[in-house]
């Protein structure tokens, strides 16, 4: 017996005699294959009629085992495997694991390397978000935004494909700094970017924000207030539009964070609309955070001192970044030789996704659409 | 605090110390469930970022068990470290957070170590019928339940 008859063999179904017009409880698979899912996410159902009763996740349909492959590559062997985590943000996942094994090492990366990685890590974090918008609206049903932030998010993966020949699985940072010095241009080309994105923001709210459907579809859909989600572990964008003022990068600054000034946006009811709401607005202080940086790029070199073969002292370390689904940690430990005797990843998708079931709870099938793409997974970052 | 858990818990906290400014306590494992709940409930620790475990064959309690809680009031982390032999098990802290749910099935899922108390202690990522908990270091980095491979996808050499 597989384990999804088992599951439902120990629920009580509907005799077949009855007739249609006794409620009984339905239990209603969807995924692994299904496009609302965004990857291979299965969700149990538990209905009565429309209105779900419970939920059950089954994951790892993309489980690598990434941490395993950790104890068998170096550290820098290590590096790109981070990228295919979560893959619409892989810069990001990049710059935790360079300062993770940093940290651990005790050095600092030059003030150059870390406005660089300030710069990508902004712009990415736009990309993730856009890519967000775009499927989420179309979950939705709004076909249009999809297009446009398609359209949009394309010119943040050219600037990509500049910097460090490729688009998605950067591998754009290295331990110590960055690999690649900037190219020519880079400069004036993010800046014309900034001009270019700023105007087509609002036009996805003007989109969105007032349209009445969208609007009737996420306000008070899948509501969590702050308390449940610290509870529930559940960090980023999620946590912020239930009302909480902290990002990491205020709280516990990291890379050239404190150099810049942005606001924190937050979100009062911590419904669905608010969550669009917070994204919007933080996509506007990334770009605000990518101006002040992209003005003054320090000189000087993009490498620290590394020796050639990284061999961190024994001992233990965490360390965690605000990526763009929530907090993203990684802890290793090493034994003081090349390669990590142990490292976990914090994965936010994951911890974030524990919180579907009670967000859902009492609310429509259409509505855990909404709720999963409001989440903001990634599958390749729950599985790992 | 630590003076304050010392004198409470005597030397039940093994160690309380601080590695490239990161705060660790290790506790014995009976202290486990009251160490937790009054860091959560007296000191604010009210964030339990992850929980984790780590595998060391060659000692007499084999497995670590670590939990990285955050304190939004303090702006603050700390690490809770246990050992265990493999025979042993740990409280589950669902109780004190909600997010233990998931993380405590997945230290499970990978190092077989069970919780005691959990509503649902089963595997997460692994399929249920699997064999084997793959990050304890004596699995091997290409070793699969060849027997699983085999019956649920049909895969002859079960590789």
């Amino acid at each position: 017996m597989t384990d999804a008859t088992k599951y439902l063999s120990r629920l009580e179904l509907g005799q077949p005699d009855q007739t249609f017009l006794d409620s009984n409880e339905l239990i209603i698979n969807m995924g692994p294959q299904h496009p609302a899912t965004h990857g291979v996410l299965r969700v149990i159902l538990k209905l009565d009629g429309e209105k779900v009763l419970g939920t059950e996740c089954v994951i790892g349909y993309l489980h690598r085992g990434v941490e395993k492959i950790a104890e068998h590559r170096t550290y820098a062997m290590f590096n790109p495997y981070v990228d295919r985590m979560d893959y619409v943000a892989a810069v990001s996942n990049g710059l935790g694991y360079c300062e993770a094994v940093e940290k651990l090492m005790n050095i600092q990366a030059p003030p150059r390397a870390n406005y660089i990685r300030v710069i990508l890590t902004e712009l990415n974090r736009l990309a993730s978000h856009m890519l967000w918008l775009g499927t989420h609206a179309l979950d939705i049903g709004a076909i249009t935004p999809l297009f446009y932030t398609f359209r949009d998010r394309e010119e943040i993966l050219k600037i990509f494909e500049k910097y460090c020949g490729a688009r998605l699985t950067t591998h754009a940072f290295r331990i110590g700094g960055c690999q690649y010095e900037t190219y020519e241009g880079f400069e004036t080309e993010v800046k014309k970017f900034l001009k270019f994105v700023a105007p087509k923001i609002d036009e996805y709210e003007e989109l969105l924000t007032t349209n009445r459907i969208w609007v009737k579809r996420t306000r008070d859909v899948g509501v969590i207030s702050a308390k449940d989600c610290i509870a529930l572990g559940v960090t980023g964008p999620v946590l912020r539009a239930s009302g909480v003022k902290w990002d990491i990068r205020k709280a516990q600054p990291y890379a050239a964070y404190s150099d810049f000034d942005f606001e924190i946006p937050i979100g009062e009811k911590g419904d669905t609309y608010d969550r669009y709401i917070v994204r919007m607005k933080e996509m506007r202080q990334s770009l605000r955070i990518i101006e002040q940086a992209v003005g003054k790029i320090p000189e000087g070199p993009i490498m620290a001192k590394i020796p050639k073969v990284i061999k961190p002292p024994v001992g233990e370390i965490y360390h965690s970044i605000e990526a763009p689904k929530g907090e993203l940690g990684y802890f290793i430990v090493s034994d003081g030789s090349t390669q990590p005797y142990r490292l976990r990843v914090r994965p936010p998708s994951f911890v974030n996704l524990q919180a579907l079931d009670m967000m859902v709870r009492g609310a429509l099938v259409a509505d855990v659409i909404a709720v999963i793409g409001t989440l903001d997974i990634v599958l390749g970052e729950v599985d790992r | 605090m630590v003076a304050m858990l010392k004198g409470q818990y005597g030397s039940g906290i093994r160690e309380a110390n601080s590695y490239l400014g990161q705060n660790y306590l290790v506790v014995e494992a009976s202290l486990i469930p009251e160490v937790l709940q009054v860091l959560r409930d007296r000191e604010q620790f009210d964030y339990c970022v992850d929980i984790t475990a780590a595998h060391y064959p060659q000692r007499e309690k084999q497995f670590d068990v670590i939990w990285i809680l955050y304190s939004f009031a303090r702006n603050e982390r700390i690490r809770v470290k246990t050992m265990i032999a493999e025979s042993e098990s740990v409280p589950s802290s669902t109780s004190i957070w909600g997010t233990s749910n998931w993380l405590e099935r997945e230290v499970y899922d990978m190092f077989g170590i069970r919780f005691d108390g959990h509503p649902d202690l089963k595997r997460i990522l692994l399929p249920d019928g699997w064999k084997g908990h793959p990050l304890r270091k004596d699995y091997g980095i290409i070793q699969q339940d060849q027997e699983w491979v085999q019956i649920n996808l049909g895969i002859e050499s079960g590789q």
